[in-house]
């Protein structure tokens, strides 16, 4: 395996010049590149560079690449839903959202990520996973692996190894496919379930399933491994030199305009705004003195943000008017928790200076905070 | 070069009532006007239905997952109209045409299928289309009122492209003398008045000739027949700024920071300003940074003015009080829970160190950082962000010399600290020394605090800080 710097391609000055054209133009129909990078949006900006500004009609690539610890939830999916955001923010895992379909996964340097670049009419996901369970097979013939028709990768037809999604735009695609070799089990189930209860959307939800690392197998196998098995073997299908170019994804004049695709991908409307409009019906049950006060709480939110508020309270339990002061400030507010604290604190400030008020409206923030 | 006549203005109307009879303004909708284009006399925009086209793998029906387009706005072809799921694959649908969307025939979350329709599009005309489709009654387009002006009641013939160029070169078609049929706009004409605007240098056109409207007050020069073969003068006019204004709702820290200001606007504030000489306590805190580093502690200037502050307000506690609503009563707060503004990402929170007055300077250096890795994590919770009876801002650390800090209630006080400095100054010898000067600006509320208040508490912080070797005789 031979690993070249992208800085030794001596074509690349003369090529960078025509953004559409035919990039790291090498003379033959595949490349495979690798990132040095283990930041998620970095990552998924490289994806979205390629697929908007190479032409892959001569030549395909294929991407590898690592995260460490993010969860990635699916275009058309709902955070709320897919994951636990408290555990993700107490643990210090990343939150990002793919332009490409399906289900929630949770990525760390234990799980490979391999993306399959096409041009629109190339675009065929069974041929590419087939070509991993022929690489895997080739690796250690032993291992019990096949593709289900749902686009999974099974092993030992029980434990799902890999997961796919599939992004297709005017004249490119790209199928992109985890692997788990040796990612932290605990900490994926932990983060992958959401304690949201009465969470009511059409995002699409994601299909729990029994997971297993390559490496509980074969404690032989490593993540170098299995990614120098593929991309050998994609070097043999795409009769290409089996070597891999490292790339950057931090490096403008490579790949001019991927810090503004890298930023836009960690902005808040993008990763929660994008959420389809959901709704959420639920009840606090708070511990007030000597007595528990049950509180039903409504909220329609659209674009990451709360449309409609409705908090049932026993009456005059808050003062009327502190009431829609807090019903008005949630309005329009984002669904999310730094936002929601900044408000009602605030308006805690504006209230008259009454214990018993204050140690009420803590208590019923706080709890609605809990929520988010 | 032939030369329009101008039609009057009674021919325009009549072909504005023979509309009027079959549609009526006031019940206009996209789908009606769809029907009545089709069945009115007068040719129209053609409407094409853009059907879903194939995805692969022998899918036939998607979810429609979100629109990037509306009814009635323009697309270029390769725009993307809409994002469609299928199975784990996300397909972004762009446009094959020029035109003005006209109806969706999917909602979100409904089931399309392939070969079905998806959008109906209203082809442009300027796009090579025999007939030429003139929009009368421009429907709302998300833009702008000047891509539809009225001359003296007469709306302006165009073309939807030529509206939109109009539109992106910042023109108003009522300035625009058309030299089409009834006098409709082209897009010579609009090419024409952009080239009178910034000088630029247009190849003759057949149309070239423009006569101004009898109607017109001003009278637009008239191109004379050899003008298109001489260069034109430059002419030194600003080019069409294309920017547009933007709306936002207000919304988060900034709604809450309107809510806290505007309620501050009832304190009456009265200002005090003063140097500390920080010579010394930079010193100090030279020695002591390694110290607390080795505690795990990062130790900056703020736990000193803080701990300061409160032996301050020992001495004057109306500064760690509140007024009551009706200004009744002051209310003495025993604890001093002094706020610290910090300067986020979303904007400015003020977190509070609880019960400074029994803490020391590296207890208050540990909460600080507690403080500020959750700030900037946008994790701070309720009980970190209320309870503040006296706050500090060190907006220094951006720049800064001397401020007017707004008091946030209920406190009646809040200090602002700017920027240290070195700058010569004289010592008691008479000999110009280096100091490390930095200015505080103090806000107090004047209903319960006067002035010579806030000048001795200031007097007090200031002497601790300048020799802090003296916080150590009135150290709880």
């Amino acid at each position: 395996m031979v690993l070249q710097s992208l800085k030794n391609c001596l074509w690349l000055p003369c090529v960078l010049r025509t953004p559409k054209a035919c990039f790291w133009s090498t003379p033959s129909g595949g490349l495979i590149i690798q990132s040095v990078s283990n930041d998620v949006y970095q990552n998924l900006a490289v994806e979205d560079w390629i697929h908007d500004h190479m032409d892959l009609e001569k030549q395909q690539v294929l991407f590898l690449w690592r995260n460490s610890p993010a969860v990635v939830i699916g275009r058309h999916q709902n955070p709320w839903q897919e994951c636990n955001l408290r555990l993700l923010r107490q643990k210090n895992i990343k939150l990002a959202r793919r332009r490409s379909g399906g289900g929630t996964v949770y990525h760390d340097l234990g799980n490979i990520n391999l993306t399959f670049f096409t041009t629109r009419k190339k675009y065929e996901r069974m041929e590419n996973l087939k070509l991993v369970v022929k690489a895997l097979k080739a690796l250690r013939p032993q291992l019990d692996v096949h593709v289900t028709d749902r686009y999974d990768i099974l092993l030992d037809r029980q434990y799902k190894i890999s997961g796919t999604a599939a992004k297709l735009g005017r004249t490119s695609a790209y199928h992109h496919c985890t692997l788990l070799c040796n990612a932290d089990k605990f900490v994926l189930s932990s983060v992958l379930k959401s304690p949201f209860k009465g969470l009511k959307s059409n995002a699409t939800p994601s299909v729990p399933a029994l997971v297993k690392n390559l490496f509980e197998e074969d404690p032989s196998l490593t993540s170098e491994m299995l990614l120098d098995a593929i991309a050998k073997e994609y070097a043999v299908q795409h009769q290409i030199d089996h070597h891999i170019t490292l790339i950057n994804p931090a490096d403008e004049t490579l790949l001019p305009g991927i810090s503004d695709k890298t930023k836009e991908l960690q902005t808040w409307e993008w990763v929660y705004g994008k959420t389809p409009k959901f709704s959420i019906s639920t009840c606090l049950n708070m511990v007030y003195k000597d007595s528990v006060l049950d509180v039903k709480v409504n909220m329609d939110v659209k674009h990451g943000r709360i449309e409609v508020c409705n908090i049932d309270l026993p009456e005059q339990w808050l003062p009327p008017v502190l009431y829609s002061e807090l019903v008005k400030s949630l309005t329009g507010s984002k669904f999310c928790p730094n936002e929601i604290t900044t408000l009602v604190t605030t308006l805690l400030r504006l209230c008259p200076q009454d214990d018993e008020l204050h140690s009420r409206w803590s208590l019923l923030c706080e709890n609605m905070i809990r929520l988010i | 070069v032939c030369i329009h006549r101008v039609r009057s203005c009674s021919s325009i109307r009549f072909i504005k009532s023979k509309y009027v009879c079959v549609f009526d303004k006031s019940a206009l909708k996209f789908s009606h006007q769809q029907r009545l284009f089709r069945t009115s006399a007068v040719s129209c925009g053609q409407i094409v239905q853009f059907k879903l086209s194939d995805i692969g793998e022998g899918i036939t029906e998607v979810t429609v997952k979100e629109w990037y387009i509306k009814e009635g706005d323009s697309v270029s072809q390769f725009d993307s109209i809409c994002e469609v799921q299928s199975d784990k694959a996300s397909v972004t649908i762009t446009s094959r045409y020029d035109g003005i969307i006209r109806k969706l025939h999917y909602s979100i979350d409904d089931i399309a299928f392939v070969g079905k329709p998806l959008v109906d599009i209203e082809i442009d005309a300027s796009k090579g289309v025999a007939s030429e489709e003139d929009v009368v009654e421009t429907p709302p387009m998300s833009h702008e009122e000047h891509t539809h002006q009225e001359i003296k009641g007469h709306k302006t013939l165009a073309t939807p492209a030529v509206r939109r160029l109009a539109m992106e070169n910042n023109i108003k078609l009522s300035e625009v003398v058309g030299t089409g049929k009834d006098n409709r706009i082209l897009k010579e004409d609009i090419l024409n008045y952009l080239a009178k605007q910034t000088g630029a240098i247009l190849p003759p056109s057949p149309k070239a000739e423009i006569v101004p409207p009898q109607r017109r007050a001003e009278a637009v020069p008239a191109a004379p027949k050899d003008k298109a073969r001489k260069i034109p003068v430059p002419v030194s006019r600003p080019i069409a700024f294309a920017g547009k204004d933007k709306t936002e709702p207000v919304t988060g820290f900034q709604k809450a920071m309107v809510k806290t200001m505007s309620a501050a606007l009832k304190i009456p504030h009265f200002g005090y300003s003063d140097e500390i000489d920080l010579t010394q306590l930079v010193q100090l805190r030279e020695e002591l940074k390694p110290l607390a580093e080795i505690r795990g502690v990062k130790l900056s200037f703020m736990p000193f003015f803080i701990k300061a502050a409160s032996l301050g307000l020992l001495q004057y506690p109306i500064l760690n009080a509140s007024l009551d609503e009706n200004c009744q009563n002051v209310a003495y707060k025993a604890s001093h829970n002094i706020g610290v503004a910090m300067d986020t990402e979303q904007g400015l929170i003020v977190p509070n160190v609880k019960n400074v007055q029994v803490c020391s300077v590296f207890d208050i250096a540990v909460e600080l950082n507690r403080l500020q890795s959750l700030g900037s994590a946008g994790q701070l919770g309720t009980n970190d962000l209320t309870g503040g009876t006296f706050t500090l801002s060190n907006i220094g650390t951006i720049g800064g010399t001397y401020a007017k800090p707004v008091i946030l209630p209920p406190e009646v006080a809040i200090g602002a600290l700017g920027k240290i400095q070195v700058l010569p100054r004289f010592n008691s010898k008479g000999e110009v020394f280096k100091a490390q000067i930095m200015n505080v600006s103090w806000s107090a509320d004047h209903r319960i605090i006067d002035g010579a208040t806030m000048a001795r508490f200031s007097n007090l912080w200031k002497s601790y800080l300048e020799n802090p070797a003296s916080m150590l005789l009135d150290l709880k």
